[in-house]
């Protein structure tokens, strides 16, 4: 086992034991799950069979369907960048505590460290949205099941990639950060925010047109809109099915952001796996470069 | 002997606070070097840059005949750290905790093993291996503590206070540990102490103040420089006492008689030869020599 390994493992078993740490990663899905089960999920149900034209008959179980996957894809999308800033407190703990010093007494690089912390939060992260996603996936089939398999591997790979996004976006954050109030703060700060920004509360469409500009920059937009393509795909192919017209699908498609438009310009699935996994590799690049340069910057 | 421990000029500060001034002192292989201070003397500052945990403002560190500038992943592996307070990951158990330090020394897997054991029978913890560091008592922690920074078979090992509220039993199998080290391996250790007794046993001693050196020197030069002798004198009056003509004091039923050097005592008693029927001489201690350099009392200090 090497020294990466062996840190991963230390890291990780830190984290599950640490029970403070790992009911607060899971609070944010929880939380939401309920939210919408019991509140937006109506809310959004009755918006969404109101705008449908009239004398559209539609079955209960494919608007049940439908606005379930509209929910769980935005669950998934907070809870992979939410639950990997609370799993990357350690990085934090390991400041406050003054564990730090241990670490880096030692003769192992800054960059082997920071891939330890950022390896094992997305491990831990990993974990507990793919738990989220199974608990999502079987309230979805309880609701309305329009997924093939396919569509099922495509929303795990779409996790893989988001948790991997925050995870390095929680790294670089937390970087800065040196005690728990800080962390605390900056937690609760991304648990509120990061939902709006993403469009995982509130479709993006319904934003300003100027609002809508700034966010088609940030890569977690993409990351969310993926997961709604992949957990709504076959609730269209069973509206077209149906004898929804084309026009209203991509309607509905563009009011729940699986269609997003960079200036006006469509951006196509392939487009946004690109963007998301090239922010991945920049994020990871900037997070190991920094570590490098603190270290550099104590020993000149 | 090689110094294996050379600081020239060494410079840090904080803001306008002057944490260590031109700081220049040697260590030699294989010695026990005692380092002195009041809190806030600049000692753990000048720990930290020996680590490499700090950047210095100016001057030069060697370690090994290695400079912490160029070299600074060499000298952290020559080096152990017991920190003042115990590091290690509470939730995890000793080994575990001790699986991932190894680690960071390129320590696993078999030769991880065996490091183990000998580490369990030099400090005697092999009870101690599953149980979480966060439940046991400090002098348990302690001695994982020293495990831990034994780990690499280090040529320095830095002791930053290492047996304030120890138990007495747990401070003599550290030291023990210590002393055996020394002499199977001659392994150089760099103390920090409140306790003035560990310093006395120290082959060098410098002593800290404001970021300075105040003075240095093996303890007997200390004691000799910067404190007098004093003679315990028992079953005499305070008028035999007062007619020595020197300080005195009275302790207990005796009188302790301050004397500049031992010189001066010899004198005394060839002049006075019926007044010591019972008596002993003793060098000033650790404790004068530090009140004398610093002004300071060093228990007192860290109340």
């Amino acid at each position: 086992m090497s020294t990466l390994n062996i840190m991963i493992k230390r890291n990780t078993k830190l984290f599950f034991k640490d029970k403070g740490m790992f009911f607060t990663s899971l609070i944010t899905p929880a939380i939401l799950l309920v939210l919408y089960s019991t509140f937006l999920g109506k809310v959004y149900k009755n918006s969404f069979a109101s705008a449908l034209p009239a004398g559209l008959n539609v079955p209960e179980k494919l608007i049940n369907g439908c606005v379930g996957a509209q929910l769980i894809s935005s669950i998934l999308a907070v809870s992979c960048v939410t639950v990997a800033f609370c799993s990357n407190m350690l990085m934090v703990q390991d400041k406050a505590n003054g564990t730090v010093k241990d670490l880096t007494v030692t003769p192992v690089k800054s960059s082997l460290l920071a891939m330890s912390y950022y390896i094992s939060t997305f491990i831990s992260t990993l974990i507990i949205c793919v738990v989220a996603a199974a608990i999502c996936l079987t309230y979805v089939s309880f609701v309305g099941w329009y997924m093939s398999f396919s569509d099922v591997l495509y929303l795990l790979i779409d996790i893989f990639l988001l948790v991997m996004f925050g995870t390095a976006l929680s790294s670089i954050i937390n970087f800065f950060l040196s005690s728990q109030g800080q962390i605390s703060a900056v937690g609760t700060v991304v648990s509120s925010g990061y939902g709006f920004i993403s469009g995982a509360y509130m479709p993006i469409s319904q934003f300003s047109k100027g609002l809508q500009r700034v966010i088609s920059f940030l890569p977690g937009t993409y990351g969310t809109s993926l997961l709604r393509n992949h957990a709504m795909r076959g609730v269209y192919k069973e509206m077209g099915s149906i004898g929804f017209p084309n026009e209203i699908i991509e309607a509905i498609k563009d009011s729940v952001d699986c269609n997003l438009y960079f200036f006006g310009n469509k951006v196509g699935i392939e487009m946004m796996y690109l963007i998301l996994s090239g922010s991945v590799a920049l994020l990871i690049a900037v997070y190991i470069l920094m570590n490098i340069r603190r270290s550099q910057k104590a020993h000149i | 002997m090689n110094n294996i421990i050379e600081i020239k000029n060494l410079c840090k500060s904080f803001g306008d606070v002057k944490a260590v001034q031109d700081l220049s002192f040697k260590v030699k292989e294989g010695e026990l070097f005692a380092f002195l201070g009041v809190n806030g003397a600049g000692k753990s500052t000048a720990i930290n840059i020996i680590c490499g945990e700090l950047k210095k403002d100016g001057g030069s560190v060697a370690i090994d005949g290695y400079d912490l500038e160029k070299n600074a992943e060499k000298i952290k592996s020559l080096i152990g750290v017991v920190f003042q307070n115990s590091v290690l990951d509470r939730a995890l158990t000793v080994y575990d905790n001790l699986e991932s330090r190894a680690a960071l020394y390129g320590i696993y897997g078999e030769a991880f093993k065996k490091r183990l054991k000998e580490l369990t029978d030099l400090l005697e913890f092999g009870d101690l291996l599953k149980r979480t560091v966060g439940k046991l008592s400090g002098g348990q922690r302690r001695r994982i503590d020293i495990a831990r920074a034994l780990l690499h078979r280090p040529k320095i090992l830095i002791l930053d206070e290492p047996t304030t509220g120890l138990d007495p039993q747990t401070r003599r199998i550290l030291w023990e540990v210590v002393e055996s080290l020394r002499k199977t391996e001659n392994m150089t250790v760099f103390l920090t102490t409140h306790y003035m007794e560990e310093a006395s046993d120290a082959d060098y001693v410098v002593i800290l103040d404001s970021g300075k050196i105040s003075a240095e020197g093996t303890p007997l030069e200390l004691k000799n420089t910067y404190t007098g002798d004093f003679i315990t004198l028992y079953g005499i009056s305070e008028d035999e006492a007062k007619a020595l003509g020197k300080p005195y004091e009275e302790i207990h039923g005796a009188y302790r008689v301050s004397v500049n050097n031992t010189g001066e005592a010899t004198s005394l008693i060839t002049k006075h030869p019926d007044t010591f029927r019972d008596y002993e001489i003793l060098k000033g201690k650790m404790d004068d020599v530090f009140l004398a350099v610093t002004g300071k009392k060093l228990q007192e200090e860290n109340k």
